[in-house]
């Protein structure tokens, strides 16, 4: 017995054909973006070289200091300095502006997508499934597409970046909006708080730990993705990683690995804090 | 003209309510209606508070007392019926004057206080000024002055994580205060606090009320608080009204086997007041008497004292039967050297009270009216006895017919309960 041969479905073409009339069609757009955006990433990655590595330590070391404490502070400084020692630093600093670029464009769509997913059923309807397959998609995957509308370098990879590090930003805003508690919104209402007020002086301030576990998560996310984009040339350190693959040369890539670690642990308690500590103000 | 007068309404849960109102007025029974998936919040509520009035909405868990105080301030839509405010109808109005009404005009406190955890003390008492757009600076003032009129003074920066339950209903309270509404809504706002606390805040309500004279509509499912503090009180059952009267009348009077059984359970004692073991005295002696006349009648009453009153019964004391057999003795002509003073009470005394003061005195006590000082009969203690059983008769005889023989020899002091 034969089973009927039914013809493979062309979603690869198709797909092929859709993307390339879109960047036949959008070129024009996403030429500008990439420009401006690789302008911002430039300015920022000279302006954080052209500053001492000590004078940016230090500096860290104090933010650290005001939104972690002590502990942290010392620890970042620490691990920044080791960083330095390993001739590592323009690296990292390529990759962290990166992540900073991502990280900001990401909360900046996230927050407000997020708000009107937990303020209108409708939206977050909408908005779920589209989240649901933005994290599932293997992050590579992204990449691809990337190069043909915004060229080979940073900000294909800070696109990319965005779209894989997004989800959680806009996840949790939404999570965080729908867990305050009932009566305070009664509270707000009973007092004649318009949605503006109840929003800005209730649902975002109650909303704001989770907010910030929010965007912790969409930090750590960006920056294992600004390391994979280094396949398509966003330099850094992942950068370092991927010569080494290229080269067989373990030992810096372990070095590079060591690297990203530490400054994932870096950025990692830094924002952590920053949320808990408004917990614990109360 | 009263403060808010509530005019059949009813609030029906549900996705198609309007089905349910029509399963309700076709006389279906709740659990009909629940099964058909609507829900009756409350059915046909009238009631009406007078400027001032502290109004107490009581009733078990369910029967709608929460989906009628949220009706009042429209955080629960109306299904059907007005609720008038100073002659308004709030069901009518449009968002914007809504927000307005629920700025100025009214305001709430929860159960479970749902103070704002990330505000100080002060920021949260301040929030509905906040709300209004009134400044900063003026705000601040304000919510410090509620603060303090709630006894939080020195509380100002904390939060309200690091007060107690009891502190935090206070803020709660002051966050209401603070807006300076005419109408004040209590959602079982005392039903959290330990009864310690809890009476603490009752007191404080009341004296607080005395001072402001606001409206307030306070739930609760605790038939001594509302006892104790409602000048009239609306019972509950099924979403439905059962009674609403005065707190004598709910006692005294129970609408139907439901409320009687919700009040089987009250401390009497502390609830009811001297007026209602109230008797009349029977037989009472006139300062013109003479001593004989004093002990004839307590010999034909068998009294172990009598009370002496006016003739336009102004209360003057009592005298004792050994004190009247010591002037037949001696030959007395007046009795006016005899008359005791004595501890009378106020009609409105707490049973408990009239209680100690039985124990402490020999004979039955006057009642006297504190202002017009005429007495208004007599506490015995059967009489406390025969109220504490649950049994009014003992209380209505104050409303027989007056006695046979009364006109000169008997001054009929019928002044009773129903006074
Ligand atoms: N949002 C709602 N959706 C559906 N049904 C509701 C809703 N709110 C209240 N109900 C129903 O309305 C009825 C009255 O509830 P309500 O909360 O007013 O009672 P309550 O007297 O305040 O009780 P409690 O003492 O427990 O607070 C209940 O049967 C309840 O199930
Ligand atoms: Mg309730």
């Amino acid at each position: 017995m034969t089973l009927p041969v039914i013809p493979k479905f062309p979603l690869a073409r198709l797909l092929d054909v859709g993307l390339n009339w879109l960047t036949l069609h959008l070129a024009f757009i996403t030429r500008a973006v990439a420009s401006v955006v690789g302008g911002i990433i430039d300015g920022i990655t000279a302006g954080l070289t052209w500053l001492p590595p000590w004078a940016l330590i230090v500096i860290v070391g104090l933010l650290a200091w005001r939104a972690a404490g002590r502990r942290v502070a010392i620890w970042s400084v620490l691990g920044l300095a080791f960083l330095w020692n390993l001739r590592l630093w323009d690296a990292t600093v390529s990759t962290f502006t990166l992540v900073l670029i991502s990280t900001l464009i990401a909360v900046g769509i996230g927050l407000p997508i997020g708000i009107a997913a937990a303020l209108s059923k409708r939206t977050g309807k909408v908005v779920m499934p589209v989240l649901d397959f933005m994290q599932t998609m293997p992050a590579f995957v992204y990449l691809i597409p990337a190069i043909p509308f915004f060229g080979l370098g940073a900000v294909s990879a800070s696109v990319a970046t965005v779209i894989f590090s997004t989800p959680p930003a806009i996840r949790l805003t939404i999570l965080g909006i729908n867990q305050v508690p009932h009566d305070l919104i009664e509270a707000a209402d009973a007092f004649g708080s318009t949605r503006r007020q109840k929003l800005f002086k209730v649902q975002l301030p109650m909303a704001l730990p989770t907010i910030m576990a929010g965007v912790n998560q969409t930090i750590m996310l960006a920056l294992s993705m600004v390391v994979i984009a280094a396949m398509i040339g966003a330099g850094g350190l992942g950068g370092e990683v991927w010569r080494a693959i290229q080269r067989l040369e373990p030992g810096k890539g372990f070095t590079a690995g060591i690297a990203i670690v530490i400054l994932a642990m870096v950025l990692d308690r830094i924002t952590q804090r920053i949320g808990r500590r408004k917990e614990v103000a109360r | 003209m009263s403060k808010i007068r509530v005019e059949k309404l009813t609030k029906i849960f549900g996705s198609h309510p309007h089905e349910g109102l029509r399963m309700l007025d076709a006389g279906k029974s709740n659990q009909e209606i629940r099964a058909a998936g609507h829900a009756v919040g409350c059915a046909n509520v009238c009631f009406d508070v007078e400027e001032g009035e502290l109004l107490v909405v009581m009733g078990l868990s369910g029967s709608g007392k929460s989906t009628l105080i949220r009706c009042l301030n429209l955080l629960n839509s109306v299904t059907r019926g007005h609720v008038y405010v100073d002659g308004e109808d709030i069901t009518a109005y449009s968002t914007k004057q809504l927000l307005e009404y629920r700025r100025r005009k009214i305001s709430m406190v929860f159960q479970h206080f749902a103070l704002f955890p990330y505000r100080t003390i002060t920021d949260n008492a301040a929030y509905g000024l906040e709300v209004q757009g009134v400044n900063a600076d003026q705000r601040r003032q304000r919510a410090r002055e509620a603060l303090q009129l709630v006894g939080l003074k020195g509380w100002e920066d904390a939060y309200p994580g690091q007060l107690s339950g009891g502190m935090q209903q206070r803020v709660g309270l002051a966050r209401a205060l603070a807006v300076k509404s005419d109408i004040l809504l209590m959602d079982e706002a005392f039903s959290a606090l330990d009864p310690l606390i809890r009476r603490d805040m009752q007191h404080e309500l009341v004296q607080l009320q005395q001072r402001m004279k606001k409206t307030i509509v306070f739930i609760t499912h605790d038939l001594d608080e509302a006892l104790q503090l409602g000048d009239r009180i609306v019972l509950m059952k099924d979403g439905r009204v059962v009674q609403f009267g005065t707190p004598e009348d709910i006692l005294n009077n129970p609408a139907n086997a439901y409320v009687e059984r919700f009040v089987e359970h009250v401390d009497l004692s502390r609830v009811l007041t001297a007026r209602a073991a109230l008797t009349r005295a029977r037989v009472v002696a006139y300062p013109k008497d003479g001593p004989r006349t004093v002990l004839h009648k307590m010999n034909e009453e068998n009294f172990t004292s009598i009370i002496v009153v006016e003739r336009d019964y102004t209360f003057r004391g009592t005298i004792s039967l050994d004190a009247a057999e010591q002037a037949v003795r001696d030959g007395a002509r007046n009795i006016e050297g005899l008359i005791e003073r004595t501890p009378a009470i106020g009609p409105d005394t707490q049973l408990t009270k009239v209680i100690n003061a039985l124990a402490a005195w020999p004979y039955s006590l006057p009642v006297v009216d504190e202002t017009s000082g005429e007495c208004l009969g007599v506490v015995t203690r059967t009489g406390v006895i025969n109220v504490l059983a649950d049994n009014p008769a003992s209380g209505k005889q104050a409303d027989d017919p007056g006695p046979p023989a009364a006109a000169t020899h008997t001054a009929a002091v019928a002044r009773g309960v129903s006074a």
